[in-house]
This record gives structure tokens, sequence and C-alpha cells, in this order.
């Protein structure tokens, strides 16, 4: 366990979701020039689904990813410059490329955890430019061990010089981070990581457990700022890794305590927590981001958003589907609909 | 009219099946690269003729069909384009080449007949364009349209896969087309889950007036229209406005032909050019009959 840690600082990409992609460059400048003291090794910029995610589907982005970048470029001196990269929603021409141009380091390609292959030209373009590519698998409690193990190997073999595990909804538990972890550890000839998120109020308990299991990426964000009841606190990390001395990290607890705050300060709208809704979130294994958009449907509809998460648990939709909570709240409230004119008529007839 | 298939994966054997089907096509080659692949072994269960030469076998025997489907991928599509000028005949493309003329039946069959080569740009835009057509023809200030195709992991094939980039650059560049609307996204998601999901797209778009009665009586009209040649498809929700945003969400069930019935993305984009080519069909023996009268 002394191999050093790779930690990937993700406050301004997952805590987007958090501002509803709300982020400017001002605040990227300031939190960047702050972060890149604390021996954080990468800071992962842009829109919470990744560059060009910006859409009606999953929000609008109020600043465009490539001024988002410039800025980070600008203020980032020790730290690499990642963003993250979903198939689908990206695509080489329209978003890799000017990364690229603007000096985007860490390039970390992203599926659902079954769908590795739609990420293969993305990997291997990346690679062609020189650039340090990662695969990242979603959603990870979806998937056993050993199927999770094929597609990761999958992005090793198109060229991911590390996979990182993202337990989108925060419904794993440290024993299944244990097995899936280690299962990778030992089949992978490449570093593993993993991205907690906190709606059981698991993601440092996790995030540890998974570095105990041999994990050298870890992701994590200050104040724990990330979609739904946010990720691994980055400051509360460093602390723990102090206590282990085992672990070895460059982080440096001090700096990163005041780049916290600095986030707090300036950037943190409101704080994440294990909110009601992101518990039943968690639960129901659906993807953390989906947080504000079922908040804000549940009230047009007038149905219980805790109810919409657990539907969508049943129905197994994935992130970047957002679209389909509409389904499920039309359907809820056509059931609760048609559950009234039963009453109506058996009360008047 | 004789028909031949270029390709024998879940598109091109699907689409065998359906052209088996029509009262007015005959398929006279089903030509791939593997005789003992899936789609080969079973068009041999079905006594149709087959080849493993490819486009090769088809430049040989050009005078056993009057039109060709070209159900291989992009990449292929482009490789044979010289060939198939070569033959002269029509050519239906169903891969997301991004070459030919665009085509969606309920918005432009009749001007598409005309061309030598119809594309069929992707699912996703043949399920989607009926419906931004009909916000276009119905409101005149689109700040932009988007479109999000949900298709269930176990119908896209390895060829869709590894072209994703593709699909969308296709589907956005139909959007801009039909529609006259510079600004427009697409994005794809692959849901793996069992038993699989139908075919879900939704439509997005920004207006700064929105008429709804308008726009759901024009969808009436095509969505009729769509339906006609692609019987699973339907709105299942909308329009409304939701989040200050037009949302049309439709879904599209197959017909379970070669592939489960969840796979309303393979569906619609083979009932779309088997259309095509029935109507070319009869086309062509009008003007036979013309000649003949003469």
């Amino acid at each position: 366990m002394n191999e050093k840690l790779i930690i990937n600082d993700a406050t301004l990409r997952d805590g987007s979701h958090a501002l509803l992609h709300q982020l400017t460059s001002e605040q990227v400048e300031l939190y960047c020039n702050k972060i890149d003291k604390s021996g954080v090794d990468i800071v992962e910029v842009g829109h919470g689904n990744g560059l060009g995610a910006s859409s009606l589907q999953v929000g609008e982005s109020l600043t465009p990813d490539r001024v988002l970048l410039q800025a980070a470029r600008k203020s980032l001196k020790n730290s690499k410059l990642g963003v993250f990269v979903v198939p689908g929603f990206a695509t080489i021409e329209k978003d890799l490329k000017p990364a690229i141009d603007i000096g985007a380091d860490v390039f970390r390609i992203v599926s659902h955890c079954t769908e590795a292959d739609t990420t293969e030209p993305h990997i291997k373009f990346c690679k062609k430019n020189g650039k340090t590519v990662f695969g990242v698998l979603l959603m990870c409690h979806m998937l056993e061990a050993e199927p999770l193990c094929q597609e990761a190997l999958k992005m090793q073999d198109y060229g991911a010089e590390g996979i990182i595990l993202m337990d989108s909804a925060g419904y794993s538990l440290p024993e299944d981070v244990k097995t899936k972890v280690s299962y990778l550890v030992e089949n992978l000839s490449v570093p593993v990581g993993f991205h907690a998120h906190n709606n059981l109020g698991m993601a440092i308990a996790n995030s540890l457990e998974a570095v105990k299991s041999g994990a050298l990426i870890i992701d994590a964000t200050a104040r724990g700022f990330g979609a739904g009841a946010g990720n691994a606190q980055i400051e509360a990390l460093a602390a723990v890794f102090q206590r282990r001395k085992e672990i070895n990290s460059s982080l440096n607890l001090y700096e990163l305590l005041d780049a916290a705050d600095i986030a707090e300060k300036f950037i943190i709208n409101s704080m994440p927590h294990t909110s009601s809704i992101n518990i039943a979130s968690g639960l129901a294994g659906v993807f953390s981001g989906f947080e504000k958009h079922v908040v804000r449907i549940s009230e047009e509809f007038e149905v219980d958003p805790k109810d919409i998460f657990f539907e969508l648990g049943k129905r197994k939709i994935l992130a970047g589907q957002e679209d389909m909570i509409i389904n499920v709240a039309n359907d809820l409230a056509k059931d609760r609909q048609s559950k009234n004119d039963c009453f109506y008529i058996t009360a008047t007839g | 009219m004789h028909v031949a298939i270029l390709g024998t994966g879940n598109i091109g054997t699907d689409l065998l099946i359906k052209v088996l089907r029509s009262e007015f096509l005959d398929c006279s080659i089903f030509a791939g690269r593997n005789y003992k692949s899936a789609g080969m072994q079973k068009a041999r269960t079905l006594d149709v003729p087959c080849s493993d030469k490819g486009i090769d076998y088809l430049l040989k025997n050009k005078d056993q069909f009057d039109l060709v489907f070209d159900a291989t991928s992009a990449e292929s599509h482009l490789k044979n384009l010289f060939s198939l000028k070569k033959m002269g005949k029509k050519v239906i493309d169903l891969t997301p080449s991004n070459n030919g003329m665009m085509c969606v039946p309920s918005i432009n069959i009749k001007a598409s007949l005309k061309h030598k080569e119809s594309n069929l740009i992707t699912c996703g835009g043949q399920a989607s364009l009926p419906v931004a057509y009909s916000i276009s023809q119905t409101h005149d200030d689109i700040e932009y349209l988007e479109v999000v195709v949900s298709a269930s992991s176990k119908s896209a094939g390895p060829a869709s896969r590894a072209n994703v980039d593709e699909y969308i650059t296709t589907t956005e560049r139909a959007l801009k087309y039909f529609t006259g609307v510079k600004k427009v996204k697409t994005l794809l998601v692959l849901n793996p889950a069992v038993p699989g999901v139908d075919m879900q797209t939704t439509i997005f778009a920004k207006v700064k007036n929105h008429n709804l009665e308008k726009l759901s009586s024009f969808l009436d009209t095509i969505v009729k229209e769509v339906q006609s040649y692609v019987p699973g498809y339907r709105i299942e929700i909308g329009p409304i406005w939701e989040g200050n945003r037009i949302v049309v969400i439709v879904k599209v069930k197959g017909l379970g032909d070669y592939l489960p019935k969840f796979a309303g993305n393979l569906d619609i984009i083979n009932c779309a050019a088997v259309t095509i080519a029935e109507e070319y069909a009869k086309e062509i023996k009008g003007n036979e009959r013309k000649v003949n009268y003469k």
C-alpha cells in the first residue's frame, strides 16, 4: 500500500450538478489558484456530465466548457487539468479536439458500466494525441465484479492507463467496494480508481476501503460538493489518510482546509447533505445527479419525489436518461388520478 | 421489383424479413461476408439466395435487381460508393454515412424517389424528425432543438457502438436540414436493462412563444402518416410545456420480425427503407406500363 495515490479533485465538475451547471470562470480561477498548492494531482473541470453535455436533458451550462477550461488552464501550474468525456454526449470533433487545444492533460472517457465498447474511438484518439487517458465505468453498483472487470479490460485494451469505478448512485457499501476494487486490481495491469457518492453516508468509508483494496486513483471534492448527497470530502479524506501512515499521498491538509473554506464561501450555494430525497435516490440505485430534476418535476406533476426515485430504480434508469423522470412522474400522476376516480365512483355510487 | 440486400447483420436480416413480406418486393440477393453469420443462416432457412462475396457479387450480377439496400456500416458504405454508382441502381443507405439525400418518408418521400441514393439518417433521426419538423412548421422562433435517444443495449450492434460520434453528427445534420434550426444537439444513451426497454426518443425545443394546440394538431396528421409504415410508433407524452421547454416523448415498439419488439430503433429504420423501396417499385411499374402501352 505504499505506492503513491493519484488524487482527482472533481469539485469543479461533479459540483457543477449541485450548482445546476451555473459555474463561472471567476469561481474556477479562484479555486484552481488555491487548490494548485494543495498537492492534488488532477483538477477536473466542466459540466457535471462532462464536455459537450450542456443540454435541456441534463441542464444547460451558464459558461461554455471552453471558457471554464481556459480559466483553469491559466491557474493550474502544479496540478494537471482533467476533463470528463461521455461518448453519446461529447464527440471527438466538437469537444475532444478543442479540449486538447486548450491544453487539458488528463482525459477520462466514460460509459455506463456495461457499455465500455462505446469508448474505443475516444480513448484511442486521446492516446494518439499523447494525452493521459483513463476509463470510467459509471453506476458500478449495477454490475458484479467479474462482468465489471470484463468491461474494464476492454478499456485497458483500447489504451486506458487507469480504470475508475464510479458509485454514481452512492448505493455501495464498503464490502461491495472491497470485492469489486480488489477483483479489478488483481486482473488489470493498470491502476484502479474509485469515485464515491454519499447518499447512504458511505463516501469516506467507501473511499478508504477502496484504497485498502488497492485502488490508486481516488476522487474527492471540497466539502464533498457534488451531485445529490455529494462525494467524498477531500479535506476529511486527507485527514483520514494522515492517520494511516501506510497511505501515501501528496495531499497537504492545511492547504486543502483553506481551499475548502474558499469553495464554501465562493462556490457552494447549498451544502450537499444526505437529505431524505438523496437517501431515497441512493437506496433506489439512481444516479445522484437526478436530484434537482426530480424535485422540479415532482412539483410540476404533484407527486412524491421519493416515489419517482424508487420507480426510476425499478425501471433501471441510467445517468443521462433524465427525460425518463417525466415518463415516471406522468405515470405516477395518472395512477393517482385513476385511484381518485375509483374513489369518486365508490363515494358517489 | 427485385432488390439486393448488402449486409447481413441485425439490420440486414430484419430488413430481409420485411422485404419477403412485401407484395411489391422480392429479394434476389442477400450478400455479406460470412456464410456462418446468424443472419446468413437465417436467410438460408428462408430459401433466399445468399453470397459471402459482398459488393463484388452484386457487381457481377447487377442484372438481377433494381435496387440495393446497404445495411453495412458508414465506413463500408463510403468504400462501396464507387461500385454502387457503377451499378446505376437506386440505393437505399441504412448507415449513418452522411451521404446521399436524407429521407424521412413522412416528410419527403416524393422528392427522395427522384434521387439515386436515399439515406435514412439514423434510427433516432427517423423517430425524432417527424416531431422536430412539426415543431418547425408550427413555430417560427425556435432557438434550439434537442433530441435524446435511448435504446436497449442489445439492439445496438458492434458497428453502432464503435460509431457513436457518427450517429450524433448525422442526426444533428438532419435536424438542421429538415427544420432550418441552426442550434441543435443529439444525445444517445444505451440502457442494458433486461428485459429490454422500448426505444424512446425525446424532443426538446426552446421557443419564444409556444403554441401547443397548433403543434398537437400538426402532430396528429404526421404521426398517422408515420404509423402507416411504422405501426409501433406513438407519442408517449406531449406536447407539454415543462421547465420552459416544449417536450414530446416518442416510443417505438418494433414488429419483432428478426429482433425483439423492444428494438424499435432497428424497426423504424427498416420500415422506412421498405416504404421507400415500395414506392419506388410502384413508380417503376407505372413507367413500364406507360412504355408498354406506347
